[in-house]
């Protein structure tokens, strides 16, 4: 029998990038929160900038809980799914302790795909097989939240909007926001310079892209200091603003937040009336039962739907909040391959830097130019960023130029080794009939519970949009002196990723939607879910900010309504 | 695990002097000559060896207070050729056994790859058998060009005896031999920061100003490793701020 605790007014399963940022607003709100976390704390001394360990051995991820749970993947039900690795990290903080900060905020196109495709194109250019629908509501909706959150982590950026006032330094097809970014841009670099010379050759509007890493001392953090290993490496000096680093230590100092570190949930109770009573964790070899009046769900998208279909009961035998048949639907994980690699005949001078520190071009973005003469809906953000690591570098790409090894190779890449670039193209994704979460029939977490099988592949309007964005880049980096270019495949699995949307979708229709238009669960009132998992859309921008924003939205409105929720 | 070396004579060893770190350089090398100094009968055997295309003294690959954790000696003869060939000792400077990517490997394979010593098991006896098959030598003592042909059927896929397939241990090799020659000295490989300095790589750093990146600029190299810089090695009296750990 586990050990029952103290009730609490919220518990939130999971300190990561969402969960962190929704403990500040409802802690300040004076409620009583329980932070379940399945990681520990990490100091700023455990991010050496070691490109081995971090990003080669992957250590971040592979030392904790997500190791033993990592999804299998297939393409399509008629193909055994395959166990590889998992994307994230626990810690207080989670992925945000050392992810690559990019701090996007969706295009409004994003939120109304089926009513702005529909008006502008017609109804038939929505791909037949996707199950995407618009959002409950409007960028307008978001914007106050993505403001807060934007102030109360930190984020660098250029505007390109303000209350409708264009600026071509930022970027001019993002919606209108209220105010100016807290913090100026991380400054540019020789490489992002000429890329950025290169674009407005060619009629393009380039601008250095936002990131939640401090371009200038913020709130006692200091400033980015460029010394590279920010991918997959957490910072050294607190620059980037990882909710361990701002939100979760606000939130502790209201007295209200309660962390505990190395808590394995394992269950979401709930009783014959269909509410949330609880959570049932492992911590070390002792099973608490921590009961609550309001349950928030924030792990990780792939964790977020095995929870709740690991959580049955004799009001939800198929798991909770699934009596609809829609957790773990309208998967989607980013499509992010396909990049396009050059070669200049100059060094870059690449070697120190960070993957946000880039120049940006969103002219092929979303529905940002014409779409009438084309085959796809949606399009990609081109990314070209600085960041080098030695060990990367010599496993650059030879261009066909020599083989692999030996001697030629080896003056090849003397020569060549701050002579390459790789762009990162981010491209509209939609959501899928036959694409799932569900869990996996055969493999299990160390704890004898099945992982989540994930079964879906990219549409052909994801690899229409990556040949059209590969030939843009193409022309970009051209335009910049490259003398080599490589394009990879798109590829065909949509495996687990950093990006991974959808399982359980937010919207007013309860019958193809987990959650409300509030984050709430329809079936399931005092049970909120957080996360990129509530996102029907994937954009073609980095997800983190959104899903704060959602989070924190979910958050005040929670604080804000507690009599109705908490009941 | 990886990053542990209880190695005392080791200069790599966690309990040298954090703080203050002037000697470091000097470690290594002393470190290398004394395994130059005390070569022992099998490093002979080695010494012995053909090895044509390159000026490595092969004592130096293992000094031999550093032991081979994993590898046979047969074994790290064959793989110590093999690297040799991926990247070479040339007039370009030197390559991945000056930079003791065999004692990488050999290390990695005690820790985190050591998933893959049976691969290595299989692979490096199946080499040296179609060595000895085709020139009555094994691989470490044929000349450079035919060590060449044979990696290159490796990497073609068309030497047999391998597990699963010659190209697949080809790549795995390949690329534990860029780890050992291009890693953080740290972990036993890129002595002496000879990858780093092949590549122009200044060296980890724990800033970069504007200046040191502009166009034209050409920092010198630190030779510094991540664990050179006091804040990161664990051993220190820090406690941190902990208190609002649960």
């Amino acid at each position: 029998m586990p050990t029952n605790l103290p009730a609490t007014d919220v518990v939130i399963i999971g300190l990561g990038a969402a969960g962190g940022v929704a403990a500040l607003p409802l802690t300040n709100a004076g409620l009583k929160v329980v932070g379940l976390e399945a990681g520990g704390w990490l100091d700023p001394r455990d991010f050496a900038p070691d490109e081995l360990r971090n990003g080669q051995r992957n250590w971040p991820q592979t030392v904790q809980k997500t190791a033993g749970e990592a999804p299998t993947v297939r393409a399509t039900s008629a193909t055994e799914a395959v166990q590889g690795g998992h994307p994230m990290m626990n810690a207080v903080g989670g992925t945000s302790m050392h992810y690559w900060a990019q701090s996007w905020r969706l295009n409004p196109w994003d939120f109304k795909v089926v009513s702005e495709t529909t008006r502008r194109y017609g109804a038939d250019r929505i791909p037949r097989d996707s199950t995407v629908e618009d959002w409950p509501f409007g960028y307008e909706e978001l914007e106050p939240y993505y403001d807060k959150v934007e102030y109360a982590i930190g984020i660098s950026g250029q505007a390109g909007n303000v209350q409708g006032r264009i600026n071509p330094a930022g970027n001019i097809f993002e919606g209108a926001r209220q105010r100016e970014y807290p913090m100026q841009a991380l400054r540019s670099s020789p490489f992002t310079d000429l890329m950025g010379a290169a674009a407005r050759r060619l009629g393009w509007n380039p601008f250095q892209g936002p990131a939640a890493i401090a371009s200038e001392v913020f709130d006692g953090r200091p400033p980015c200091q460029y010394h590279g290993f920010c991918n997959t490496g957490g910072c050294h000096v607190q620059a980037k603003g990882s909710t361990a680093f701002t939100s979760i230590p606000k939130a502790i100092a209201t007295g209200n937040l309660d962390v505990v570190t190395f808590a394995r949930v394992t269950r979401i109770v709930s009783d014959a009336n269909g509410r949330a009573t609880g959570v049932e964790y492992v911590k070390g070899s002792e099973v608490f039962f921590q009961p609550a009046a309001v349950v928030l769900l924030a792990s990780y998208t792939y964790e977020n739907s095995r929870l709740l279909l690991l959580s049955s009961s004799a009001a939800f035998p198929n798991g909770l909040a699934n009596n609809a048949g829609q957790v773990g639907r309208h998967y989607m994980s980013h499509h992010q391959g396909a990049p396009v690699t050059a070669l200049f005949d100059r060094d870059l001078h690449n070697w120190y830097g960070l993957p946000a520190q880039g120049v940006a071009i969103d002219e092929w973005a979303d529905d940002n130019f014409d779409h009438a003469d084309l085959d796809f809906i949606g399009g990609a953000n081109l990314w070209a960023h600085t960041d080098r690591q030695p060990m990367s570098a010599a496993k650059m790409s030879t261009f066909g130029l020599v083989n692999n090894w030996g001697s030629d190779w080896k003056a090849f890449i003397m020569k060549n080794a701050d002579r390459t670039n790789s762009s990162y193209i981010q491209k509209t994704t939609l959501p899928y009939r036959d694409n799932y979460l569900d869990l996996d029939p055969n493999v299990k977490d160390p704890y004898g519970q099945p992982v989540t099988r994930i079964t879906a592949r990219y549409g052909d309007n994801e690899k229409r949009i990556s040949a059209y964005a590969q030939a843009k880049m193409e022309q970009w980096y051209l335009e910049a002196g490259a003398i080599k270019i490589i394009k990879s495949g798109p590829g065909n699995v949509m495996g687990a990723s950093t990006h991974a949307y959808g399982g359980t979708r937010m919207g007013d229709n309860a019958a193809t939607n987990v959650v409300d238009r509030w984050g709430f669960a329809h079936e399931v009132p005092n049970l909120g879910v957080l996360g990129a998992s509530v996102m029907g859309t994937s954009g073609s921008r980095n997800p983190t900010l959104t899903a704060q924003a959602l989070a924190w939205r979910t958050a005040e409105y929670l604080a804000a309504n507690w009599r109705s929720i908490a009941g | 695990m990886a990053g542990t070396n209880n190695n005392k004579n080791s200069p790599l060893s966690p309990d040298h002097d954090q703080v203050a770190n002037p000697s470091r350089r000097n470690l290594l090398k002393s470190a290398g000559l004394v395994g130059a100094a005390a070569v022992s009968g099998a490093a002979s055997q080695m010494a012995s060896a053909q090895t044509p295309a390159t000026t490595v003294n092969p004592q130096d690959l293992i000094p031999t207070r550093e032991a081979l954790e994993v590898l046979t000696l047969a074994e790290a003869e064959t793989l110590a050729a093999v690297c040799d060939t991926l990247i070479p000792s040339d007039d370009n400077g030197p390559g991945a056994n000056e930079a003791r990517a065999i004692h990488y490997i050999d290390r990695s394979l005690a820790s985190h790859n050591a998933a893959d010593r049976f691969r290595y098991l299989i692979g490096l006896s199946a080499l040296r058998e179609h060595a000895t098959k085709q020139h009555g030598k094994p691989f470490h003592q044929l000349s450079a060009g035919d060590r060449q042909a044979l990696l290159q059927a490796m990497q073609d896929d068309t030497l047999s005896g391998f597990d699963p397939g010659s190209a697949n241990f080809f790549n795995m090799v390949r690329n534990h031999t860029i780890d050992g020659t291009f890693c953080d000295p740290y972990y036993g490989g890129n002595h002496h920061f000879i990858g780093w300095d092949l590549l122009q790589y200044p060296g980890v750093r724990l800033g970069a100003s504007e200046a040191d990146v502009a166009l034209g600029a050409r920092l010198p190299a630190n030779h510094q490793s991540a664990y050179d810089h006091a804040t990161y090695v664990k051993t220190s009296t820090y406690m941190g701020d902990d208190d609002h750990a649960n």
